[in-house]
């Protein structure tokens, strides 16, 4: 037990040095999807986050009840309850986001950055600890998502949150609102963090 | 001593039942559904009332058609709607519609059809707009879908759905796979043939179901309701 990272450790982590989406990877199929403007994404990594919240308090609350062959089924059905409510809430007061979201809200249910951190923290540590590395990822997951959804909202439309931001003669690449603009962002962006990581790592070396 | 426990986990008993072995799940599975049905308790008016919303937003370019529906908006006139339910009686079972009548300065201009179906991921809702004659399909708009993303999602895109738009209401509507030239062809969005089949089912369905009700019915609500009943 003792090595394991403790609630500080945990919410740094999550943030920027085991980022979900820029360095563990995960979660791609939203990242990908939903940043097309940063109202979206900002309303996902909400969703996510709060999902992410309530599975990893809720798994560590129960940790030591879990049987090991039962227990990805507890994940997913923890999981499966807060994305049905998070998914109802959207719908019932962010109609039209909520539509833009589609399908995106409930394949949370399957996004395995929250599965992840179920299995990784909360179904070892204690529920404090668990919270701290659930808002740790989820500011992480925010930042990923926003930072590849103002990219491609400046360059694709124009704006941010909807609001034009650049000068009326810009020509708006329209590709970076389509799926290929957020590949290529998304590309760039992580080479630039892993640029940056092993640049960081370098000089540790040195 | 070891041995002997595991002889008696292996002997049966209580504690190897599978039963015993989930009660963490079953408990959790109750949990959830119980909180599940107070959120949808509170919640579902909610979104029943934003469908609602979204729906009497979408009559009148689903029936006089976009061009029409911004002139009228632009000149701040407004059609009026009249809700009604209706009951299909099925050799299998009872069909429930919710249609809007659009009436403008008292004539009948068009109605809106409320249906829904299964779809390849989950119920889709669609609005149907027809003619007062139900000779052609005046508008097409896909209320709530979860289709596959990419693909069976287009069946959302405005290009997709104009297909729809001025189609003969009088026939079966035809899924085609490839190059629908003539009317009543429906060209099938490429690698969601599930999607497209089943929205053009839906609207087959609703017309074929309510083409009687609705056409031989006196169009007032009061003796509509009565002969329908």
């Amino acid at each position: 037990m003792a090595d394991l990272p403790t609630a500080t450790e945990r919410f740094i982590n999550g943030i920027l040095p085991e980022n979900p989406v820029y360095r563990q990877l995960l979660g791609l199929c939203p990242t990908l999807a939903v940043t097309n403007s940063l109202n979206a994404a900002v309303t996902m990594a909400g969703a996510v986050g709060f999902v992410l919240l309530c599975a990893n308090v809720i798994t560590s609350l129960i940790r030591n009840l879990l049987k090991p062959h039962l227990r990805i089924v507890v994940f997913t059905l923890t999981i499966a309850t807060f994305v049905t409510i998070a998914d109802r809430f959207l719908a019932a007061y962010l109609y039209q986001m909520s539509k833009t979201l589609g399908p995106y809200i409930p394949l949370i249910i399957v996004n395995c950055i929250i599965i992840c951190r179920c299995e990784v923290c909360a179904s070892k540590q204690s529920p404090f600890v668990a919270a701290t590395d659930a808002v740790g990822q989820s500011l992480g997951f925010g930042l990923a998502l926003s930072s590849i959804a103002a990219i491609r909202e400046i360059l694709g439309s124009g704006s941010l949150f909807g609001m034009r931001v650049m000068p009326a003669a810009w020509p708006d690449w329209i590709i970076m609102v389509l799926p290929p603009g957020a590949f290529l962002t998304f590309g760039l962006l992580l080479g630039v963090v892993n640029w940056m990581a092993a640049r960081k790592g370098g000089k540790k070396i040195a | 001593m070891r041995v002997d426990d595991e002889k008696n986990k292996s002997a049966g008993g209580l504690k190897s039942s599978n039963l015993v072995q989930a009660w963490l799940v079953l408990v959790l599975a109750v949990g959830f559904g119980v909180c599940l049905a107070g959120v949808q308790l509170v919640l579902g008016p909610v979104i029943e009332g934003n469908k609602l919303n979204e729906t009497l937003e979408q009559v009148p370019e689903l029936v006089l058609g976009k061009f029409l529906a911004a002139k009228m908006a632009s000149e701040e006139q407004t059609l009026e709607i009249v809700p009604r339910q209706l009951t299909v009686k099925k050799p299998d079972r009872v069909k429930f519609y919710s249609v809007y009548e659009a009436r403008y300065q008292g004539t009948l201009k068009g109605w809106v059809v409320k249906t829904r179906g299964q779809g390849y991921a989950d119920t889709i809702e669609l609005l149907l707009g027809l003619s007062p004659d139900f000779r052609s399909i005046t508008g097409l708009f896909v209320l709530d879908q979860k289709e596959t993303p990419g693909l069976g999602n287009k069946i959302i895109t405005e290009a997709w759905r104009s297909q729809f738009v001025d189609a003969p209401a009088d026939r079966t509507l035809v899924v085609i796979k490839s190059g629908a030239s003539r009317p009543g062809e429906i060209d099938a969005v490429t690698g969601a043939t599930i999607s497209s089949n089943s929205v053009t089912a839906m609207v087959n369905t609703a017309i074929g179901d309510l083409r009687n009700p609705l056409t031989t019915a006196p169009s007032s609500p009061v003796k509509g309701g009565k002969r329908n009943g």
